[in-house]
């Protein structure tokens, strides 16, 4: 049991939010000693698994390549592109970025993010489908759309990436599976989590537009006009 | 031996964009913290190239024997714990700039961007079983360089100093996933899966698959709620129950870990142990609740995504 401790000073640790780095080496560290390992033979075990897994930082390298297209204006282009696409409501505009930043994440490409995407963008064009489609709506309904689109971001984000072959994820499950004795190629992990980003799509639309509908029942009127006229 | 060879490659390229780091640091007047900032990525460069250098030609004995990588990364981390890794200054274009060579450039400038991933992906389709997929990578970012350069009409200078830029937005917390791998390291040296594995063997019982998904994939995602972040569940909770309880009962190893890493996302949406995903934005979209704002929308779909994991591994991986 007291070799669980490691786990105790992870949760302890980033429940105070100290520095996370720390806290990993210190709950190794702690671990390695409780179980009776010395102390050198810890450190040697850390270089080496350090060595072994340089792969993890591969991003690194594509570094130099993003950063002088965002400085010719990549992310602007991006933007102007996303923009130009007119979506009538907020389900459409959240689904459509759904789609777009789970087939981006699945070819490894970093265009998203909180600061970059939602809050200039995505959220905009969400409120202002909205207010086209209802008028004015009450301030918990903003906060409803500011959760989604905050939430979009990591649905794409996070079940998108692994389909890409040299994602962290997919490195990390290379790696922990040697270490057990399982070899795998990180291509077949890319293709075995295609699946899950196709699901994504699906389920988060699904919630995207059940918000739609909550949204048309509650403030009903301009919406059934707009249905009439088409 | 080939492919050996050409992967040492990927490690020097990244020891060099570190190393430009630690160089533009120190050539900086006023760096708010010169000294230990070229320090911590002097350091990861030498551990990102030279650790196992001899490979590059074929000669296994020359590398820095481990001890001497582990110390490194105890001198890095502490770097870092006492926040003396700072962000230098950097000539970032203006917004009028991007903005006006984003339409002069047009559409062409997504072309490096996709060059990436669809290079990656082609060159590994093709040579995966000769080269492994990180020949694959680097040989895509020369590609996507090359492109970049040419379509930009940038500067190389300013190309390395991009590199440097994003380099130290992202700071030392690019060091932790093969922290978290060495924490993994420990763990499994010390014995810590067997712990979680023989308690929950009282728990479940051998022999039935359906609960061994279950457990793996609920493992995953209250494991990661835990320690905030799915890469260090995983090798706790594969070797733990992924393997003994699944794997070993017959479950393909590429399907069973791949949705055990994306099960652990569906615990990533519900906690706010990930902070930088979850309570940040609430800050940055400037929400009322500043704690649950963002994830109360996430856990029915993260509960729902969970369900599907457990569906999809007991039909697909069996």
């Amino acid at each position: 049991m007291i070799k669980l401790i490691g786990i105790l000073i992870i949760i302890v640790g980033f429940v105070l939010k100290l520095d996370t780095l720390a806290v990993v080496l210190i709950a190794g560290i702690v671990t390695g000693l409780v179980a009776g390992v010395p102390f050198h033979k810890i450190v040697e075990i850390l270089g080496k698994a350090f060595v072994d897994n340089r792969y993890m930082s591969i991003f690194i390298i594509s570094l130099p390549v993003i950063g002088i297209l965002e400085r010719y204006g990549l992310r602007e282009r991006a933007a102007y592109v996303i923009g130009k696409i007119k979506a009538a409501t907020v389900g459409k505009v959240t689904s459509l970025y759904l789609a777009l930043r789970t087939l981006a994440a699945m070819f490894g490409l970093r265009l998203g993010g909180h600061v970059q995407f939602i809050r200039p963008l995505i959220l905009p064009m969400a409120e202002g489908a909205a207010m086209n489609r209802y008028g004015e709506i009450k301030s918990e309904d903003h906060e409803r759309i500011k959760g989604l689109e905050a939430a979009v971001e990591n649905y794409g984000n996070f079940f998108g990436q692994n389909a890409f072959v040299a994602a962290g994820g997919v490195l990390l499950i290379v790696g922990v599976l040697k270490e057990l004795n399982y070899t795998v190629e990180a291509l077949d992990i890319a293709k075995a989590s295609i699946p899950i980003a196709l699901i994504i799509m699906v389920v988060g639309t699904l919630q995207f537009f059940y918000y739609d509908r909550k949204f048309d029942q509650k403030y009903g009127i301009r919406t059934r006009s707009k249905k009439e006229n088409r | 031996m080939l492919k050996d060879s050409l992967t040492e490659i990927l490690y020097i390229m990244m020891g060099i964009v570190s190393f430009y780091s630690a160089y533009a640091t120190l050539k900086e007047k006023n760096h708010p913290s010169k000294i230990p900032t070229a320090l911590f990525w002097g350091l990861l460069g030498i551990i990102l190239q030279f650790s196992r250098i001899g490979l590059l030609w074929g000669n296994k004995n020359i590398y820095i024997p481990d001890i001497y990588t582990g110390y490194m990364v105890i001198v890095l981390t502490l770097l870092s714990a006492f926040r003396l890794v700072k962000i230098g200054k950097f000539d970032e274009s203006t917004s009028e700039f991007k903005e006006q060579m984003s339409q002069k450039i047009g559409n062409l400038i997504f072309v490096p961007a996709l060059a990436l991933g669809i290079v990656t992906f082609i060159v590994a389709q093709i040579w995966t079983k000769q080269l492994g997929s990180l020949v694959a990578f680097w040989i895509s970012t020369v590609v996507a360089a090359i492109l970049a350069l040419v379509i930009t009409k940038g500067k190389v200078k300013e190309m390395a100093d991009d590199g440097r830029r994003l380099l130290e937005v992202v700071g030392p917390i690019s060091i932790l996933p093969q922290l978290l791998a060495a924490l993994g390291a420990v763990f499994t040296v010390a014995g810590v899966g067997e712990v979680i594995a023989s308690g929950i063997k009282t728990i479940i019982p051998q022999g039935n698959i359906l609960l061994g998904v279950i457990a793996y994939c609920v493992g995953m995602a209250l494991f990661t709620m835990i320690m905030g972040n799915a890469f260090a569940a995983f090798a706790v909770i594969t070797a733990g129950i992924g393997i003994p309880f699944v794997i070993a009962q017959g479950g393909n190893p590429v399907i069973v870990a791949a949705l055990g890493m994306t099960a652990g996302y569906c615990g990533t949406l519900m906690t706010p142990m990930a902070a930088n995903f979850n309570i940040v934005p609430t800050a940055i979209l400037e929400m009322e609740d500043k704690k649950y704002g963002v994830i109360k929308y996430q856990v029915p779909v993260a509960i729902a995504m969970l369900i599907i994991h457990i569906i999809l591994m007991y039909f697909w991986a069996f």
